[in-house]
Order: structure tokens, then sequence, then C-alpha cells
């Protein structure tokens, strides 16, 4: 057992950095993972392979949120072609059910914070034809 | 792999109480609740404090139940177990219940909830595990999480918004025959299609009501059943399942564990869904009451839309669902498991007066917990069904 030197989060976070959609990969079932762990959760023995995503992909379902305080946005599940499945945004997106199903590519958002700590940007998706 | 624990038909439930409901007494405690409710459950059965050996409870305002509840009653109990998996918990402790009864660990088992969600608005807020993937994106959780199961629905399907506002006004319908529902005034269609948006397609009358409550229900082995108050009501069947805790792990939005918890349920009882007398469901909105008609086998995939249509679901339709009004109209203090299990004891004793199901005999009561993750089903029937 080795000590966990950089967290599964920290690792992503990393390749955030570098404006690059991270996931990982389990060579024993063939399967891509998310979101990122130390273990495979489909029996796989060897340890996951990090891999990047094209960043393309399908809506797989999606709503309008309505906070207490603020605008309606969108929230998404987003089905990447590599195989796994990750919550997101679609930006101009409505958040109806009639967009379930279209295609997608992802973009990286920078986000406000306080310049010590600054969280790394945001992977969302706009329309691919966009 | 199938053992033969819990038996079919070893345990039954024997008393069955609420607390005070909706908007309790300022001050009240979930304590409070959960001893108020335990004492009319033993009261309802004629059993005691001093028989209660099994303590079985969950509570999302306390972090060790079980402990905070013995130092309450001044108890200590033989067995204690407060598992946690949100509000399907209270099926999932019935089980467990149950093998320690015929085990012998306990003899007399109560199970319990007590909530103030609605009177501790503003100063409590529940604890929900973060998902550091989801959590920038700010679902609004829970409903989030039903409103992307309902969207998927609607999309595959073609559910309709009006399909699932058919669900809230058959549990309105019920919660007017009731006289412990919290809100029974009348509620339209239309009313639940105009009603403002909170994550869509779900508007608010599509969610559950928050309100204060507890619940308590008090188990014994089947062969000290009979010589009590009430009418045994036994426990045919159980079944869990869970296979996600976040909504983004949830493998297909329209396919929920209980298809695999009702399955295991259904095995154990020797029955299938056209058996099935009464039906209690969890709705914490009503996409999920459509979900498990579904998965529970009362209708094809697909078909819940078209199945709950015209009032099929509310009193006279073609099946008697959440016939207490329901976690959308009755009550809902955070966690409805437990009320699924009291008013099915009810209906199957007999004693649901206005909205009583003509010569009900087998009951179906599935938990639900978190979004749509822990899933778990209890079938009991009366003496004619052993």
């Amino acid at each position: 057992m080795n000590k966990i030197e950089r967290s599964p989060l920290q690792v992503w976070q990393d390749h955030l950095r570098a404006e690059e959609l991270a996931y990982q990969f389990s060579p024993d079932t063939n399967k891509a993972v998310f979101y990122p762990r130390l273990v495979c959760p489909h029996g796989g023995k060897a340890p996951l392979e990090w891999r990047i995503s094209a960043g393309r992909g399908t809506v797989y379902s999606i709503s309008r949120v309505y906070p207490i305080k603020g605008e309606p946005y969108p929230v998404a599940l987003i089905d990447l072609d590599e195989g796994f499945r990750m919550m997101s945004t679609v930006e101009g997106a409505a958040g109806e059910p009639e967009e379930i199903g279209r295609r997608v590519r992802v973009t990286f958002r920078a986000v406000t914070g306080e310049a010590d700590k600054l969280p790394p940007p945001l992977p969302v998706f706009v329309w691919e034809d966009a | 792999m199938m053992t033969n624990f819990p038996k079919r038909g070893g345990s039954a439930i024997v008393g069955v109480a609420e607390s005070d409901l909706g908007v309790v007494a300022p001050g009240t405690a979930p304590l409070d609740l959960m001893g108020q409710a335990i004492q009319s459950a033993l009261a309802d059965c004629g059993l005691t404090l001093g028989d209660v050996d099994g303590l079985f409870a969950a509570a999302s305002q306390l972090r060790m139940p079980t402990l905070s509840l013995c130092e309450y009653l001044g108890i200590q109990p033989r067995y204690m177990d407060s598992s946690y998996i949100g509000g399907a918990s209270f099926q999932s402790l019935a089980a467990h219940a149950a093998l320690a009864l015929e085990a012998g660990l306990c003899s007399v088992a109560v199970i319990a909830y007590g909530s103030t969600q609605r009177s501790a608005r503003g100063s409590f807020v529940p604890q929900r595990d973060i998902n550091e993937y989801d959590a920038p994106f700010r679902p609004r959780l829970p409903v989030t999480g039903y409103a992307l199961a309902a969207a998927r629905h609607m999309h595959l399907y073609g559910t309709t918004r009006s399909d699932l506002a058919d669900i809230a006004v058959a549990a309105r319908n019920w919660a007017q025959l009731n006289p412990k529902a919290f809100d029974r005034r009348p509620l339209s269609i239309d009313d639940v299609l105009n009603a403002p948006m909170v994550s869509s397609p779900l508007g608010v009358k599509d969610c559950c009501l928050v309100t204060d409550g507890g619940a308590a229900v008090v188990m014994v082995r089947a062969d000290r059943a009979q010589g009590l108050r009430q009418k045994p009501v036994y426990l045919l069947g159980y079944g869990e399942a869970q296979e996600h805790h976040s909504i983004s792990q949830m493998a297909d939005l329209t396919d929920t564990g209980a298809a695999r918890s009702g399955a295991q349920a259904y095995a154990m009882a020797g029955l299938v869904a056209k058996d099935i007398d009464v039906v209690q469901v969890y709705d914490a909105f009503t996409i999920t009451t459509l979900l498990f008609l579904e998965d529970l086998g009362f209708c094809p995939k697909g078909e819940g839309g078209r199945f709950v249509q015209g009032g099929a679901i509310a009193p006279g339709g073609k099946l008697p669902v959440n016939t207490s009004g329901g976690g959308l109209s009755y009550c809902h203090p955070g966690m409805f498991g437990l009320f699924t299990m009291v008013e099915a004891a009810r209906q199957l004793r007999g004693e649901c007066g206005e909205r009583q199901v003509a010569d009900a005999q087998t009951a179906i009561a599935h938990g639900n917990g978190g979004v749509l993750a822990g899933q778990a089903t209890l079938i009991f029937g009366t003496s004619s069904t052993l």
C-alpha cells in the first residue's frame, strides 16, 4: 500500500488548471471511471490510469434550477464519448427535456475567488455546433 | 444468495402510531416526538416501555439516535440498531428487527423516527454528503436529482408534466380523506402545472411537504403477536438494493433499485404486483411515485405516465396508492419511510375510515433514501395470507 502523495481530487484539479478534462481508465475491465478514486469500482485489480477526455459528449439529462435567490441556471448530466458521465452545465441551454441527446463540447471557465486559494477553472459545456 | 431469514410471516407489526404532525409546539425536540410516538404505539398493542428490549431508530437531526432515545426513555434494550440509508432506513430496520426477533436477540422491537424539520427551518440544515465533482454546478439537492430523472423519463417515454400532476392531485384527494393530513386544500392539475418551478420539470407542487413529525412501529415474533390487542400485520417479504449515492453515479435514471428490492420482496412473499391490494411508496416527488409504480411491477417500464392519468391512483381509481396522502399531502418531516409502514398496517387492520381500501389483505411499503439511492421494500399481509 503506497502512501497517497496527491489525492484523486488534487490530480483532477491539476489537469483542470491545464484546461484538461481528466478521467480514469480501468485497464483490467476496459472501462472509464468517473469520479476519480483509488479503487476500481468495476472489480479491476490493476491501478486506475489517468486519461484526458476529448471533451465531446451528449446531454444525458438536464434541469433548469431555480435558486432561492438569483437567476435560474441549467444543470446537466453529460455522457462523454469515452464512456463516463459527469455533472456540469450547458451554457445557453434552457434546461428542458427536449435538449436531452444533443451534442456538446467542453470549455473551461475561470472561477472567481481569493488569489491564494483560487479554485481551478470549471469544465462546462457548450453546444457542439456553437 | 437466498437465505431462509427473515422468514415469511415470522414476525409482525402489532402497534403503530404517529406523534404530533405538521407544526409542533415551540421547543419540541425530535426525541420528544419519538417518545410520544413510541408511547402511543405501545399503548396501541397493550405493551409497555418495560417490555421493549430491541430499539431501532434513524433521524436526520440525531447522530446517535438509539443512544439518545434510550437515555430519554430510561431503557437499556438488549439489542439496538441505527443503520442509516436515508428515508429507506425504516424498511431496512424492520428487516433487521425481524432478524433479531427470530434469532432471539430481542422479543419486543420498536422502530422510531422523529423530526422537527419544519419548525427548525433556518436553524437546522440537514447534513448532506458533498460530491466534490458535482457541487460546483450547484444542483439543488435533493430536488434536482429527481428533476433529472423526470426529464429523462419524459425524453424516453413521452411522460408529461400533466401526468406528474395527476400524481400530486391523487395524493391530495387521499389526504382529503385523512383527518391527520397536513394539506387538505383542493388541488387541480392546473394548480400543479402553474406552481412556481423549483428544478424543471418539477414545480413546488411536485415536491413533498416540509413538516414536523414522528412515528413508531412495534414488532414481535409471530408466535407472540396473536395475544396482543390488534390484528397482527405479518411481514411477508423484504428486499433491499443500493446502487449509487450521488445522482451522477446512477447508471440509468429511469431504472431504480426498487426493481431489485421489489423483486426480492415479492420472491420472499411468494406474491406478484397484481396480488397487492394497497400500495404505499415513498413519494418525495411526483416522479418518485411514477418510477416506483413501474419498478415494483404495477405497470410496464415507461407506462407510468399513462398509468396514473385520470385519477387512476386516486380514491375510487384502479389502484389505491399512498392512501394517507403521502409525503406530498399528509406529512413529510424529512424521511417518510416509516409512515408508509404505519399506513400499510392500518389499511390491513381495516381502521382507515373514509379512505379504507375494501378487503385489503396485502400491502407493499416501499422506502427511498437520498436521490433514488437507498431502496428497501416490505410486503405485509393479514393472517389470511399466511
